[in-house]
């Protein structure tokens, strides 16, 4: 196991480069002039132009600017935004506010999600089942930033329950937001709990667990649900990584100044360092909780060896 | 042979499966007794309702769609179907447990099988966890596991075949039950282990003296260790007797057409002789008797009254020996031809 995860942290390397390299080639792509744009609608004098250019590279072709900046990135330097701000400053004021949105909405996917799902699974053709198959499609087909509109209306203004912006009320600010953020993946939750706890409720071994004279709460609590989860498990932790980088939107909605809202505002800026940092960060933890979630994986079905 | 008092006593069961298109009738009105240290095998092709009848006498059905919709399953005088869910659950495992055919199914795939073990008396004594895996430990070693210490934390898949049914069995007998039922337990296994299955079982029943319940489509295991046999045949019982009278004097052609079909030692270089046709979609039971379509001996024309195979259905009625029954309305003549 031990060598398992080594191999797969040495190839999240080519991964990293690959994926920075193709973020940095298309803000480099991105229409019109970061400097001329930071400008406004007061030309800056072309000398103070041309060592802004200089300063940050934007003279050279794309592939001197991306080993220059992985030079930097080497020495541990992020770069910079055109304000003159390093890079690893926004990262580390803005990660745990984006943490703590991805953590709510965690929560909310895999309590409502789980709960929704077993309670469906278990009760097949009920009015509870088919409430939770139409929620969930309705919840699947309609966008995050429909859903966030709405939320924001109707928990904000209509019934002025949650805040409708910012992170100022602590915790509490997080709720409606990571509830939007969560409410896709709770339903794909709900779903797959649903469908794998029927599935194994038809399995043998909760026939052989009937035959033993468990009981009933034993039999589905136990051993059909310890089984059931195993898919369920793997898929939030997979979308642990998902929901971080999906925070893009649903920040930038609910105006909460994490990662997503700066990769927002930098992409208008054109502030290539930031972005590609940024972006570049989802992509590692999106591999990280991919490469937790096949550790899990192993822990859960004995029946997994990766060795 | 032991025929001692029944501890099971199946009495009329009768199964439906109710589907969406149209109920199935799986198992009609059959009956059989277990006495105490008894072999008794239900023996029938697939399709037969053997299996379906034992899922129902452990309360284990599959419901919707299996509905029990008549019958009486006594447990020690006590009828099972009209017991409490409660009452029903105590018995399984202390009174009737049950082996199936595929362990590796049959087994839950995350939990160790010390574990597995360890449940039923944690389940049923609230043994302490330390108490219950000691005796898992003694019921693998019991059941020839070697190591039994070691593979008391081993998973089902890293077991082989037998092994596995080994620990099935282990199981099934933590707690001395009155009854055990093995649904087809050497099906899935080779031929040599098969043997050395069944040689487990009779020993853990010279042991305890409990009831054995053999389900099998296997005329060599019902003839080495039944002693009393129920030939099932489209959910209804054809034939019943010890195995000694029903294999040497068949007196149904569904059990003399079984027999004819196995290869015997002295018919060597003769061809086998299978029985015409295949069973009957339960769905769609022919009229009459549910055999007719392929029994050589039926009477379709001239029938004497209430004997026409293909319009009246024979009941299951006494025969030769007592305690024999055939349901064929020419038994007697079957019997002595």
């Amino acid at each position: 196991m031990g060598r398992y995860i080594a191999r797969r942290l040495l190839l999240t390397i080519p991964v990293l480069i690959g994926a920075s390299f193709l973020i940095f080639a298309m803000v480099y792509a991105l229409p019109g002039d970061p400097i001329r744009a930071l400008a406004g609608d007061r030309p800056l004098s072309e000398a103070v132009q041309a060592q802004l250019r200089a300063e940050y590279n934007l003279d050279d072709p794309l592939w001197l600017q991306y080993v220059k900046y992985v030079g930097g990135l080497l020495q541990g330097d992020f770069g910079t935004d055109f304000s003159g701000r390093a890079v690893l400053d926004t990262i580390e004021q803005r990660l745990p506010v984006t943490a703590k949105l991805a953590a709510v909405a965690v929560f909310f996917e895999a309590v409502i999600g789980l709960v929704a799902g077993i309670l469906a699974g278990i009760r097949r053709g009920s009015f509870f089942d088919n409430l939770v198959l139409v929620t969930t499609t309705l919840i699947v087909s309609i966008p995050v930033f429909v859903l966030g509109f709405v939320a924001q209306y109707l928990f904000g203004l209509r019934f002025p329950i949650f805040p409708t912006s910012g992170i100022n009320e602590g915790l509490y600010s997080y709720l409606l937001p990571g509830l939007v953020l969560a409410s896709l993946s709770l339903a794909y939750v709900a779903r797959l709990t649903r469908t794998s706890l029927a599935e194994n409720l038809r399995q043998d071994y909760v026939r052989t667990a009937r035959a033993k004279g468990l009981k009933p709460s034993v039999v589905v609590g136990k051993h059909t649900l310890r089984n059931s989860l195993i898919p369920v498990v793997t898929y939030i932790g997979a979308d642990v990584g998902s929901l971080m980088a999906g925070a893009i939107v649903t920040e930038t909605i609910f105006n909460i100044p994490g990662l997503g809202r700066a990769v927002y505002d930098s992409v208008l800026r054109q502030e290539g360092a930031v972005v590609v940092g940024i972006v570049t960060l989802f992509v590692f933890f999106y591999i990280f909780f991919n490469l937790v979630v096949d550790v899990l994986y192993a822990l859960l079905d004995p029946r997994i060896r990766y060795d | 042979m032991t025929t001692s008092d029944p501890v099971l006593e199946v009495e009329d069961l009768s199964v439906e499966f109710r589907t969406p298109k149209g109920v199935v009738r799986a198992v009609n009105e059959i009956s059989y007794q277990v006495g105490t240290g008894e072999t008794l095998a239900i023996l029938g092709e697939s399709g037969s309702g053997k299996s379906v009848s034992v899922q129902a006498v452990m309360g284990i059905l599959d419901s919707p769609p299996g509905y029990v919709t008549g019958g009486r399953v006594l447990f020690e005088g006590r009828d099972l179907l009209t017991a409490s869910a409660e009452e029903q659950r105590a018995v399984r495992g202390p009174g009737i447990s049950m082996i199936f055919q595929d362990a590796l199914s049959a087994l839950n795939p995350v939990f160790t099988v010390g574990h597995q073990i360890a449940e039923m008396f944690r389940a049923h004594r609230g043994t302490s966890r330390k108490e219950a895996r000691e005796a898992a430990i003694e019921l693998l070693d019991r059941v020839h596991i070697p190591a039994a210490r070691r593979r008391a934390g081993s998973f089902p898949h890293q077991f082989s075949g037998g092994m596995r049914q080994r620990v099935m069995i282990a199981m099934a007998l933590a707690l001395d039950p009155k009854v055990l039922i093995a649904d087809e337990p050497t099906t899935a296994l080779d031929v040599t282990v098969q043997a050395q299955i069944m040689e487990l079982l009779q020993e853990l029943q010279r042991d305890t003296g409990m009831g054995l319940l053999l389900i099998t489509h296997d005329l060599g295991v019902v003839n080495e260790v039944a002693d009393r046999v129920v030939v099932m045949y489209a959910g209804r019982v054809v034939e019943t007797g010890t195995v000694d009278e029903v294999f040497t004097d068949p007196t149904h052609p569904y059990t003399e057409g079984l027999m004819a079909s196995v290869p015997a030692v002295e018919a060597k270089g003769t061809r086998l002789r299978p029985i015409v046709g295949t069973p009957p979609d339960l769905a769609r039971i022919p009229p009459g008797c549910a055999f007719h379509p392929r029994c050589p001996r039926r009477v379709l024309e001239n029938a004497p009254p209430g004997k026409d195979c293909d319009d009246d259905v024979p009941l299951l009625l006494p025969v030769g020996a007592p305690g024999r029954a055939s349901a064929c309305h020419y038994r007697e003549e079957v019997l002595h031809a």
